[in-house]
């Protein structure tokens, strides 16, 4: 039991549970939380992997960004713990039954599929820089139209949150 | 079965974390630097959706001051 394996199960039992966590807390604040560790837990699954620069970038743009945002909308709206009403046992029992099914269908699909050994086995994929020699020769163009992305959406998220002025309508004579 | 719709788009950005996931975990097996990039670009769709989405729901709460998803599907009636 090498000290890799060892941080492979502990990472995943806390990305598990903290998921976990994300669904079942009452409290949207809490939920944010857990949400925030099992993203800091994935990134550990990823320095596993020797993907460095998706480590870096996944806490740097999930955690840091994005979890900030939640945080503010959240507080904006002054989320308590909510009451969520029962939905019906029935409807539940029917949930948890074709999740079940769903479940031993992708196992029996990846049961029989043949695994192939590919031979060549490098360990530096991940670094910056062998990713930014494939990122900036095959794949420039999504590069460039995903900056452009971002700007459409940057603008469509302060159009749609601008309050609406009801002081400049023009009188009609 | 949740009906805040805060909570919904976090467990939307808990599945596309688990794609991301499930990518580098292949692209490790085929050592394929390609599918580390695609996760990138679902991260970068991702960031972008998040902040419509908030700002859809802000507005949505503006008027409605409510986040419970049997009120917002007003686009229904």
């Amino acid at each position: 039991m090498s000290i890799h394996d060892i941080l492979f199960w502990v990472l995943s039992a806390v990305a598990v549970s903290c998921a976990l966590g994300v669904i079942l807390s009452r409290n949207p604040v809490n939920s944010v939380m857990f949400l925030i560790l099992t993203f800091f837990a994935i990134s550990g699954h990823y320095i596993l992997l020797n993907a460095q620069f998706l480590a870096i970038v996944n806490i740097i743009v999930y955690a840091g960004a994005i979890m900030v945002l939640f945080l503010f909308v959240i507080m904006l709206m002054n989320l308590n713990a909510d009451v969520e009403p029962q939905k019906g046992q029935l409807v539940q029992l029917a949930g948890v039954i074709s999740g079940g099914v769903l479940f031993l269908v992708v196992l029996a699909a990846i049961k029989s599929t043949v695994p192939q050994y590919i031979d060549k086995t490098s360990n530096d994929i991940g670094l910056i820089t062998n990713l930014g020699k494939v990122l900036f020769t095959k794949y420039v163009l999504p590069f460039e139209i995903s900056s452009v992305l971002f700007l459409s959406a940057m603008i469509g998220a302060v159009v749609i949150g601008k309050k609406e002025d009801t002081h400049n309508i023009p009188k009609v004579d | 079965m949740r009906r805040n719709a805060i909570i919904i788009f976090m467990c939307i950005e808990l599945m596309l974390n688990a794609v991301n996931l499930l990518l580098v975990a292949f692209s490790k097996i085929y050592a394929d630097p390609d599918a580390q990039l695609f996760v990138f670009f679902i991260m970068v769709v991702a960031a972008a959706e998040v902040a419509v989405g908030l700002a859809i729901i802000v507005m949505m709460y503006r008027k409605v001051h409510s986040v419970d998803i049997n009120i917002l599907n007003r686009l229904k009636h």
